[in-house]
């Protein structure tokens, strides 16, 4: 519907509610008699608990419970959702810890929850909290994934030998072994890509409240997945699905952290169980450092092997995997689920990944952003510029080479992708023009004038999005003839509001202010799974537009019934009569529809629709980014100047959104690359990043303008042809920054940079190559 | 955070008195690190005493040779002040790039002095400016001032009351903003008055500290060279996961440089 239709700049219909202060988030809920919960945390990084003393807390003002790890194991609720389904190396099955909410004889991570005290104010709580008294007899720890699997290393759990979580193998072993026996060139690195947090804007939290009468729980909470949450939890509250709701408001971001079924979940439920009031549980920001779960820290080997041509013959990785101490379902999958991404968009014939998931004394880990495929990106984007430069072949040229041509599509990777469509040799050279590729070294013999070194780098990044699954959506006329659209995904910021009520908009011609957007309600919306992959779009789109085409098709037999015609035409939301000039609006249907006098004999009355969609085949977004930046000699302090990139997510629904996206998530690629990292002391375990004091975030200030173009190449396997865009720009700045930080500095024989990139470690570098 | 009472002080003597008569009393001024302290619960003062209503305590003259900002003038008031930046721009400068602008709205000169981060902006502008701290009781010089890390030579029943500096011929500060915080790593203010050169820095060590070896050098020659091989050893400045000592050791021979280059420039 004209402004508003599918493709146009719509502004988010979600924006003056949330920026006027009028979101609703967990921390805006209250309800008569709620209390406040505070999580005791354990202060190492592992350590038997020796004695317990919860005595003067109870005692104190205000406090109506403290749970601990007993409280727990007796309440009848069962471990929290655990990781299933992967295996060791013999076979065997994955090593799964149980996981309560809270712990009773071990700590396994500072930040581990050992008791839960709820009083009629926070203060009461965090006070009462000071009251407890815990001895604990400290472990040696190992919070290094690299260290953790080695023999010798503290175990986190004493029957997982080696701290082995599980192992994933993935590609052709023999192919890749004979690939490498006859290459003309091999070029090995070892990768470390850092631990990161999502820092989202609203911390997490959840407000339990268990109604005796009805015995039924209710959870309102920061979460990805309603519907998947409910299955997860109602397993761990041994009930069936139908007595928990779970109600998800407003969520200020999440990319991933918020996933899980998290131990504070099942704590204001059980509060709430106890002391029959709803309980309320928001993590602090310094408690979010400590208790959310961290996204990355994986260490890989990999090898490149090419002909003389350049032409790549076979590529070997070995990952080491952190997965800290406890696993859900959804913390492994950033292990193997997105491996598919280090065959990039490279016509390698043979790979193999040899996966290791280790346990640690760390956070349990979750999904970030990419979730394993800025990871793989880097990795084999790295090693691309890497056997550039060793060969002494221009890094966009050696892409060339081995770029999959549209002609050769669909192509099955040497990993689990068979990319469907795309156009990648043009998106380089689009990229190329864009950024004035063929200028770069005027510009840096300019720079190294004014005392700054300056590199340009390059990434062109494949991803799956939307892997198979399913999405619900309803459309709902009420009386007036006005909407309400619901919908299985939820968002955490992305603007799936504005997306689906373009969408209902376009193609049912209602105006936007009339469509209500209705998600997160385990108890309103029918169907669906959640946000998470990239798949709201490609997914949750084509849910709503099924359920708009089958409003269309019935308010069109309504429309012929009306007009006395057998067949009308619908465009533009009106119902023409075929050789009359007799019209109906989709308005006018909708209310005719709650009449039956209106209605063909046994129509049912009203007009909704509900859909539940499913896809078998997942889809590719990729793209080529390219950025320069300039590193000061004299502090090591980096500028990035430009930053470009074309894109092909398929159709564009919004290109303001999307553009959205793709800042968003170049500026975490960034981060992560320059800044961000979670660090733990390596002896004691502590987290050395507890607070935006030491945890570096990068600002609006650091980065320029950012230019995107979009090369759209429409997909097939989605009712929209669009391709996911959560991602895609987080997995391609992680290897083009690093790209740019080496080229900056090849000229004194660096061919690495370790992220983050700190202004020091720069320094470091050109000071050691000075002094060399 | 923990309970206190909360008293709105009417004046300096006013504040001054509730300071003596109550238990374990703190000032608050702007409390951009006073209540994150408290929300911390690193901190359980029994009373607070808010200057935010004393009105004397605010505003900025330009006197005979000085610029005098009172103790509740905020961040964004010296940097967009007029005045300041005709007279003494670095100042302006300096406070215009506090935090950011929330905090330098609410942030304050009394409250940055007093609190002597060793991070913190005020105190290279204070110690290369030469000025005077003057408190309810007494002036104090700023090289007197700064006794180490959050320590400085206020007696705890003092109220800051204005900081006056210098006017210098020229001025200039640089500074490395923290990764993180957005705090000084290093920030040097080099200050020249007549044949004199001041050049202080903060962030590096436990509290802003002068540079004699580089003071002497420019009072010689005033050109970049002069110290760009005058190196502060890392042994007496602070570390942290982001930038060494000797990191902090060696930028704060470049930042001198950079000052004196933006100087002569
Ligand atoms: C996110 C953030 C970033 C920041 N970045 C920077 C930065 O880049 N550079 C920088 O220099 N600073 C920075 N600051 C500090 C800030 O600029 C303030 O200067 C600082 O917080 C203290 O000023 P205040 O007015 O907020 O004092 P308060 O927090 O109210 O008080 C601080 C201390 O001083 C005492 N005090 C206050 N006024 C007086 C007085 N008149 N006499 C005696 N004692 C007094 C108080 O009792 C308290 O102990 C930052 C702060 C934050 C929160």
């Amino acid at each position: 519907m004209g402004e508003f239709a599918i493709g146009q700049p719509v502004t988010r219909f979600e924006d003056p509610r949330l920026l006027k202060g009028g979101g609703r988030y967990v921390d805006d809920l209250a309800f008569p008699g709620m209390l406040y919960g505070h999580v005791l945390r354990s202060p190492h990084a592992h350590a038997n608990i020796t004695r317990l003393d919860i005595s003067k807390a109870k005692a104190a003002p205000g406090v109506r419970a403290v749970l601990i790890g007993e409280d727990w194991a007796k309440s009848g609720y069962g471990d929290l959702p655990r990781a299933e389904g992967k295996k060791k190396r013999d076979g065997s099955p994955m090593y799964r810890p149980h996981f309560p909410a809270l712990a009773k004889v071990k700590v396994r991570y500072v930040g581990d929850p050992v008791a839960f005290v709820v009083a009629d104010t926070i203060e009461q709580a965090q006070d009462a909290a000071e009251l407890i008294e815990v001895d604990y007899d400290i472990l040696p720890s190992v919070t290094s994934v690299a260290l953790g699997s080695q023999p010798g290393a503290p175990l986190v759990w004493d029957d997982c030998e080696n701290n082995i979580c599980f192992v994933h193998l993935e590609g052709d072993k023999q192919a890749t072994d004979a690939a490498f026996a006859k290459a003309d060139h091999i070029v090995k690195k070892r990768f470390v890509i850092s631990r990161v947090t999502a820092a989202t804007m609203e911390t997490r939290g959840s407000i339990g409240h268990y109604d005796q009468a009805a015995d039924r729980y209710t959870i309102y909470t920061t979460l990805q997945r309603a519907l998947n949450f409910r299955e997860e939890l109602a397993e761990t509250l041994n009930i069936p699905e139908s007595r928990l709701r779970v109600v998800a408001g407003d969520i200020g971001g999440s990319f991933g952290m918020k996933s899980g079924v998290f131990n504070e979940v099942g704590l204001v439920l059980l509060a709430s169980k106890v002391t029959g009031h709803p309980v309320k549980w928001v993590s602090t920001r310094s408690e979010s450092f400590l208790a959310d779960a961290h996204g990355r820290d994986n260490v890989s080997d990999a090898e490149l092997a090419l002909d003389k041509n350049g032409m790549f013959l076979g590529l070997r990785v070995h990952n080491l995997v952190n997965m800290g101490s406890y696993t859900q379902p959804g913390t492994d999958s950033g292990a193997y689920s997105n491996l598919g991404t280090l065959a990039g968009v490279y016509l390698t014939p043979a790979i193999h990944v040899d996966v290791t998931a280790v346990y640690t004394n760390t956070n349990p880990m979750r999904p970030f952003r990419g979730n394993g495929r800025p990871e793989a990106a880097f990795v084999i984007e790295r090693i691309v510029d890497m056997a550039a430069d060793e060969l002494g072949i221009d890094p966009a040229e050696l892409r060339r080479r081995n770029l999959i041509p549209p002609e050769k599509m669909p192509f099955q990777t040497g990993l689990s992708f068979n990319i469907d469509c795309g156009e990648f040799e043009k998106i380089l050279d689009l990229t190329l023009e864009m950024a004035d590729y063929k200028g770069f070294e005027a510009r840096r013999a300019e720079a190294r004038k004014r005392g700054k070194l300056r590199g340009i780098g390059m990434s062109f990044t494949i991803e799956k999005a939307a892997s198979p699954g399913y999405e619900g959506a309803e459309v709902r006329f009420d009386r007036t003839g006005s909407v309400t659209v619901l919908a299985g995904s939820v968002t955490q910021g992305q603007g799936h509001e504005t997306i689906f009520k373009q969408i209902v908009s376009d193609t049912l011609g209602i105006h936007p202010d009339e469509i209500h957007y209705l998600q997160g309600d385990t108890d309103q919306v029918f169907f669906g799974e959640g946000t998470g992959g990239s798949r709201t779009a490609s997914l949750g789109g084509s849910a709503v537009t099924v359920a708009t085409g089958k409003v269309v098709d019935k308010a069109k037999k309504i429309a012929a019934h009306m007009m006395g015609v057998d067949e009308v035409d619908f465009a533009e939301g009106v119902f023409t009569a075929r050789q009359t000039n007799r019209t109906l609006s989709m308005k006018d249907v909708a209310r005719a529809a709650m009449s039956p006098k209106n209605l063909p004999q046994g129509m049912e009355l009203g007009l909704n629709a509900t859909a539940a969609y499913h896809t078998t085949k997942q889809n590719y977004p990729n793209g080529c980014h390219i950025v320069e930046l300039e590193i000061d000699e004299d502090t090591g302090q980096v500028e990035m100047d430009r930053y470009v990139v074309v894109d092909d997510v398929g159709n564009v629904l919004n290109p303001l959104l999307l553009k959205g996206q793709i800042i968003g998530g170049i500026s975490q690629g960034v981060g992560q690359m320059l800044m961000e990292q979670i660090r733990f002391d390596p002896t004691s375990g502590q987290n050395l990043t507890g607070s935006f004091m030491d945890y570096a975030m990068p600002h609006a200030e650091i980065f320029p303008h950012i230019d995107i173009k979009s090369n759209p190449v429409p997909t097939k396997t989605n009712l929209l042809g669009v391709k996911g865009a959560g991602e895609a720009g987080c997995v391609g700045a992680l290897p083009a920054v690093g790209n740019a930080l080496v080229d900056a500095l090849s000229h004194l024989g660096v061919t690495h940079v370790e992220m983050p990139a700190t202004p020091e470690r720069l320094w470091r570098i050109m000071d050691e190559a000075k002094r060399a | 955070m923990h309970n206190f009472n909360y008293h709105r002080a009417a004046d300096v003597a006013d504040a001054a008195a509730k300071l003596t008569a109550t238990e374990d009393p703190k000032l608050l001024a702007g409390g951009m690190t006073l209540l994150p302290t408290l929300k911390n619960r690193l901190a359980a003062p029994s009373d607070l005493i808010d200057l935010a209503a004393i009105s004397d305590l605010k505003g900025i003259s330009v006197e005979s040779g000085e610029v005098v900002v009172r103790a509740m003038t905020p961040h964004a008031v010296v940097a967009a002040s007029a005045e300041v930046q005709k007279a003494l721009p670095a100042l302006a400068q300096l406070a215009g790039n506090i935090g950011d602008p929330a905090v330098r709205h609410r942030g304050t000169i009394g409250g940055s002095v007093a609190n002597s981060d060793p991070a913190a902006d005020y105190p290279a502008a204070c110690v290369g400016l030469d000025a005077t701290i003057v408190t309810s009781q007494r002036k104090i010089a700023a090289d007197d001032f700064f006794v180490g890390l959050f320590e400085t030579a206020l007696e705890p029943s003092e109220i800051i009351t204005e900081v006056r500096f210098q006017i210098p011929d020229r001025a200039y500060y640089m500074k490395f903003r923290h990764p993180a915080s957005g705090y000084a790593v290093v920030g040097v203010m080099v200050a020249q008055f007549g044949a004199k050169v001041r050049v202080a820095v903060t962030g590096a060590g436990p509290c802003v500290f002068r540079v004699a070896e580089m003071e002497a050098a420019l009072e010689k020659s005033f050109a970049p060279a002069s110290v760009a091989n005058i190196h502060v050893s890392a042994e007496q400045l602070m570390g942290d996961i982001h930038c060494s000592a000797a990191y902090r050791a060696h930028l704060i021979t470049v930042y001198a440089r950079r000052a004196v280059e933006a100087m002569v420039g």
